[in-house]
């Protein structure tokens, strides 16, 4: 893999330019959660959460299943509304603009502008079947970042060998095993070059023996680019290696947080503990 | 430019009303032969033999595929040549029951076909008798599914009654024209059929729905 | 039979062909026009388009076929009667057809949009590029049965004088009397024609569903068509359209 091919900061092109302006410095404020509650009927799935992560920084979501970790990820990519609260993504708010010194539910465009910083990859990967895995991944580059069609093509194949699929572009996603297709998943969310890259338990839905080369993919991009990573996960092995912070979810908090070898070897909650003791 | 004129609407309701009742009859009569008739088919088509299946399934695709319109006409110049004369509301509830039995054969063979197969093997399990099976197990669950479309296919020979009209029966269409035919003033005739057809399948249909709701769970 | 009245059928079936292209034409932009419409994030968009879908569904094609013809002039607009046929049959066809369009939209997965969010689509590349494109094949053979049930609706403009194929029939019968064979013979005519319409929606769903990398299925049967359960759509109505 060549140092050019890999989705970083510097190799940004032109067409990120967005609303933040240049690219916030590592290790400054990119997601900000100020007071989130979001409720599903009566069931509270984030209460009055605060969160904030720091640019280049990966952070992995750990908890029970219904502990909120999906919730937040589908809150930042504008999937899903807050009930209470603000969300801000590198200093612009996300669901919200000021107009006149107050906050108002934000407009389409608005939403554009600032989640044009944001990726993800999903559990079941949501490729588009009716495009071809190449047109997967240049689809939206051409379409909403206004890239013309060669340089995005050639973002694709330098991504697709990224993930090792170079031989497949010209394949309809269901011509792939889940495994393929998810790493197109990963090249798909990389072509829009963000400076978040959201993963939702991304190898829950696939079968044992293909975990390994998604992983590694994900190992590789986070080793060697600085872009900011939220995780959900139930790998653990995963999570210790690529994570610079681990966050402990339990009924819509955050009840522990630390750097994972403290969390996944000296947990100081109860509920961590017998979290961990459950899945590892 | 003709104005809407309420106490002409008047003068023609009783005459209309008529006619509705006649179109109340036709779907009616012709629901219960298209229900029997689908029946018919539909377990003739369950036939092991391709002699009782092929012939029958190209009489249904036949039927099913050309006009309603055509069939009624056929029925009304064609049957008195070979004997059969009828009074025009009954070539009209045969033409509108045959027509819609190649719909309903359907609504069973989907309603049968949807019991899933593990409910016959839990019968054969149980070793229930071949009738015990059909009238304890499958059919009260192919109710559930085919109660509903039954019900819409009513409304859509609702719908189609007016081509009786046609064939001269005295349906709510022929009374708006022939009432126009002498005042030469259509607008209202047609406009409070149109409207009444609206009024009365509506609230029919929403009637099924939450029926369906019930029944399909 | 004479030829003289083989030249009245196909002059007939030519303005029955011609009657069900027209119609069908507009029946398909109603469709999506409406279909779209119900799925709008306006609700006034959602209720007017409601409005139209069960009123045009709840009356009679026939009926409003003479409305237009004999009603509509007394308003000023005077209607030839095909163009009276094509939009009774347009409107009223459209209107089923608005529930297919709907129907289809609604069954792609929400994950698909979720994905086309993910990637900052705007709402409306996120339809013509992500759901329309999986709507569409699904879309083909609920389309069939439709273009059969307005071929024979074209029938019902025998009723307006329209020199369509069933009102040839009948001056074949007033001049013959033979009205077995006259009868007999446009029914099979009707027939064949809904046979090349179903092979053509049958070839047109296998191109569009082998243009978006779907396996095609082979056809079941001789004739090919599937039924829908209900003729009055789908059941996506018992939802009141929410899924």
């Amino acid at each position: 893999m060549s140092a050019d091919s890999t989705p970083s900061k510097e190799t940004a092109g032109a067409a990120d330019g967005g609303p933040t302006g240049a690219r916030s410095a590592a290790g400054t404020e990119l997601i900000r959660f100020d007071h989130v509650t979001k409720r599903f009927g009566t069931n509270t799935v984030l209460d009055s959460l605060d969160f904030t992560v720091s640019s280049g920084k990966h952070v992995t979501l750990i908890g029970p299943s219904g502990s909120g970790k999906t919730t937040i990820l589908r809150l930042l990519m504008t999937l899903l509304k807050p009930d209470e609260g603000t969300i801000k993504v590198g200093g612009e708010y996300l669901t919200h603009e000021e107009k006149g010194g107050k906050l108002v539910p934000a407009g389409e465009k608005h939403v554009r502008e600032v989640r044009k910083n944001i990726g993800m990859v999903f559990q079941q990967f949501n490729l588009f079947p009716n495009m071809k895995v190449l047109r997967n991944i240049t689809e939206a580059p051409v379409h909403v970042l206004g890239l013309d069609k060669d340089a995005a093509e050639e973002r694709a194949r330098d991504l697709l060998e990224l993930v090792g699929l170079t031989e497949h572009l010209d394949k309809y996603p269901n011509q792939l095993s889940g495994g393929q297709q998810q790493r197109v998943a990963i090249a798909r969310a990389l072509a829009m070059r963000p400076q978040v890259l959201l993963l939702d338990e991304v190898t829950s839905a696939l079968d044992p023996e293909l975990v390994a080369g998604v992983l590694d993919v994900l190992r590789d991009i986070a080793h060697t680019t600085d872009i900011t990573m939220l995780c959900v996960t139930h790998e653990m092995n995963f999570a210790r290696d690529i994570s610079d912070d681990v966050l402990m979810f339990d009924a819509g908090r955050v009840i522990e947080s630390g750097a994972p070898e403290k969390i996944f070897t000296e947990p100081e909650h109860e509920r961590t503990r017998e979290f961990l003791s459950a899945v590892l | 430019m003709n104005n809407w004129s309420w106490s002409y609407v008047g003068e023609i309701m009783p005459d209309i009303l008529k006619g509705l009742w006649i179109t109340i009859q036709a779907t009616f009569y012709g629901s219960l032969v298209a229900f029997a008739l689908g029946l018919v088919w539909a377990l003739l088509l369950r036939s092991p033999s391709r002699w009782v299946t092929w012939p029958v399934s190209i009489v249904v695709e036949f039927i099913r595929n050309t006009p309603l319109l055509v069939q009624l006409f056929f029925l009304f110049f064609v049957l008195p040549g070979w004997g059969l004369t009828f009074a025009p509301l009954t070539t009209g509830v045969i033409g509108l029951g045959l027509h819609y039995s190649t719909y309903t054969s359907e609504v069973y063979r989907a309603g049968i076909d949807g019991v899933p197969p593990g409910q016959w093997e839990a019968a054969t399990a149980l070793s229930l008798p071949r009738r015990r099976t059909w009238t304890a197990v499958i059919l009260p669950q192919a109710f559930r599914r085919v109660v509903p479309a039954l019900g819409n296919y009513v409304i859509a020979m609702f719908k189609d009654t007016p081509l009786l009209a046609g064939i001269t029966v005295a349906d709510m269409l022929f009374q708006a024209n022939s009432i126009s035919a002498t005042t030469f003033d259509y607008l209202e005739p047609i406009t409070v059929v149109g409207i009444l057809f609206v009024v009365i399948s509506y609230p029919t249909s929403l009637l099924l729905r939450a029926l369906e709701r019930r029944l399909v769970r | 039979m004479t030829s003289a009245l083989w030249e009245l059928f196909f002059k007939g079936l030519w303005i029955t062909v011609q009657l069900m292209v027209y119609s069908a034409a507009l029946a398909a932009v109603v469709a999506f026009g409406i279909g779209l419409s119900r799925t709008s994030r306006l609700w006034i968009v959602r209720f007017l388009s409601g409005v139209y879908v069960e009123f045009f569904r709840g009356t009679s094609a026939l009926v409003l076929m003479f409305w237009l013809f004999f009603a509509l002039p007394l308003l000023g607009w005077q209607l030839a009667g095909i163009w009276a046929g094509t939009l009774a049959l347009g409107l009223s066809y459209g209107a089923y057809g608005s529930e297919i369009v709907r129907g289809a939209l609604q069954a792609v997965p929400a994950a698909q949009r979720e994905a086309a969010v993910a990637l900052n689509f705007t709402p409306w590349q996120r339809l013509r590029k992500v759901l329309l494109p999986q709507a569409v094949p699904e879309m083909m053979p609920p389309f069939n049965n439709l273009l059969i049930e307005l071929l024979k609706g074209t029938a019902l403009a025998s009723l307006l004088s329209i020199g369509e194929l069933t009102f040839q029939a009948k001056l074949a019968r007033l001049s013959t009397g033979q009205s077995a064979q006259v009868y007999g013979i446009i029914l099979v005519l009707y027939f064949a024609v809904a046979f090349v319409v179903t092979r053509i929606m049958r070839l047109l769903e296998r191109r569009a569903k082998a243009s978006v990398g779907r396996a095609v299925p082979k056809g079941e049967g001789w004739f090919s068509r599937k039924l829908p359960v209900e003729k009055q759509g789908p059941e996506a109505l018992a939802t009141g359209g929410k899924p």
